[in-house]
């Protein structure tokens, strides 16, 4: 499956496999009090599962210096 | 995952809360917190003309979305900063923003007004570019907002963005800005009210958010900020709350209701006067802004006599 990462900086990667959202962010080590996730363009929870050829996207909120 | 209050799928789940809400009940949350906030620190009334700072982040412009959609007399207030494509950007997000929703946006543009953008203004006086930046955006904000008659300026400070600046001003001990930390602050001589409706929302609520009605905004990062020791305070904050749901909003809420009293009492208040160069309220005899922008001048005048290396 594709996953378009903005952390902030936009990067893809590939991974193979069914998991849950929550277990895909571990494995990223990406920490879920400062991410969401998207799959197919809709926002998901962290016990969801990606399946095989799903789009995710994975949006980091956290940004820096004062708005 | 079902939504608590219609049982429909979630589509996120806020651990401090213990709370899942579908796309609907999530907006509804965001919006009756945001109005909470504003009635129960007394931020401003259905009256009074409300100056949104806009960066084209997604706090701010969330922000300035949820207050519009409430009904308050709002309008933007843009700093072109002058950092690069980033800030073009910026720009052009904010405008569409604006122009999609038929508000009404003010700009300045530091680099046309000053002769250099924050990037050109860090460079000419050796100062960091995130405190000059800082400087720049309370001066002109609180002049623009004075000048055009706003009642009151709405920044887009976060829980993450209060909780991070408290740690910091914890750890190094700092009196008078612990003093000063509140999402309103009282407007005073020459200085235009300040106030912060989203100090109880995180920074993944704020993202959601947008993402959810739509928002568009600059997703990348202040290329000033890479390194920052905010984002560094951020971080640690959210491993802790990764482990311990909530203690975010219990730190900050904590110093709100119970610290800040003690710091209050310590701290002096300053005896205000007018800047002898531009008129705006200041300690001093000069104002930090006009100090910043004369050192940069002055820096500029010797490195064209050749007396000093360029920065």
């Amino acid at each position: 499956m594709k996953i378009c990462i903005r952390s902030p900086q936009y990067r893809e990667l590939e991974i193979e496999g069914r998991r849950r959202v929550e277990d895909l962010l571990k494995e990223l080590r990406l920490n879920r009090e400062t991410h969401i996730v998207a799959r197919n363009g809709e926002m998901v929870t962290e016990d969801e599962w990606i399946e095989t050829g799903d789009e995710v996207e994975i949006i980091a909120a956290i940004s820096g210096g004062a708005p | 995952m079902k939504c608590h209050p219609c049982g429909r799928k979630a589509v996120i789940y806020l651990r401090q809360h213990n709370a899942r809400y579908c796309r609907e009940h999530f907006v509804n949350f965001v919006d009756r917190q945001v109005a909470r906030a504003i009635k129960r620190k007394r931020m401003f009334g259905p009256d009074e003309k409300v100056m949104v700072a806009v960066s084209g982040g997604k706090d701010s412009l969330v922000l300035w979305h949820i207050l519009q959609k409430a009904g308050y007399h709002t309008a933007g207030y843009h700093i072109h900063l002058g950092i690069g494509e980033y800030s073009l950007r910026s720009l052009d997000i904010t405008r569409a923003f604006a122009a999609a929703k038929g508000l009404e946006l003010f700009e300045t543009d530091v680099e046309s007004e000053y002769g250099l953008g924050i990037s050109g203004l860090a460079k000419a006086t050796g100062r960091p570019a995130c405190s000059g930046c800082g400087l720049n955006k309370r001066y002109l904000m609180n002049r623009a907002a004075r000048e055009k008659g706003f009642d009151v300026i709405a920044t887009g400070h976060n829980l993450d963005d209060e909780a991070a600046t408290l740690l910091g001003n914890v750890l190094n001990w700092q009196t008078g800005s612990l003093s000063r930390q509140n999402p309103v602050l009282a407007a005073g001589k020459g200085f235009t009210r300040r106030v912060k409706p989203l100090y109880m929302l995180s920074e993944r609520e704020m993202a959601a958010y947008a993402l959810l009605e739509g928002i568009r905004y600059i997703h990348e990062e202040c290329p000033n900020a890479v390194g920052a020791r905010s984002i560094e305070y951020k971080e640690t904050l959210n491993r802790i709350e990764d482990a311990m749901p909530g203690s975010k909003m219990r730190f900050l809420k904590g110093f709100l209701d119970l610290d800040r009293a003690t710091w209050q009492a310590e701290s002096d208040a300053p005896v205000l006067r007018e800047c002898e160069a531009c008129g705006e309220p200041t300690v001093n005899n000069l104002c930090a802004f006009c100090c910043l922008w004369r050192g940069a001048e002055r820096n500029k005048a010797v490195r064209d006599r050749g007396s000093v290396p360029a920065v």
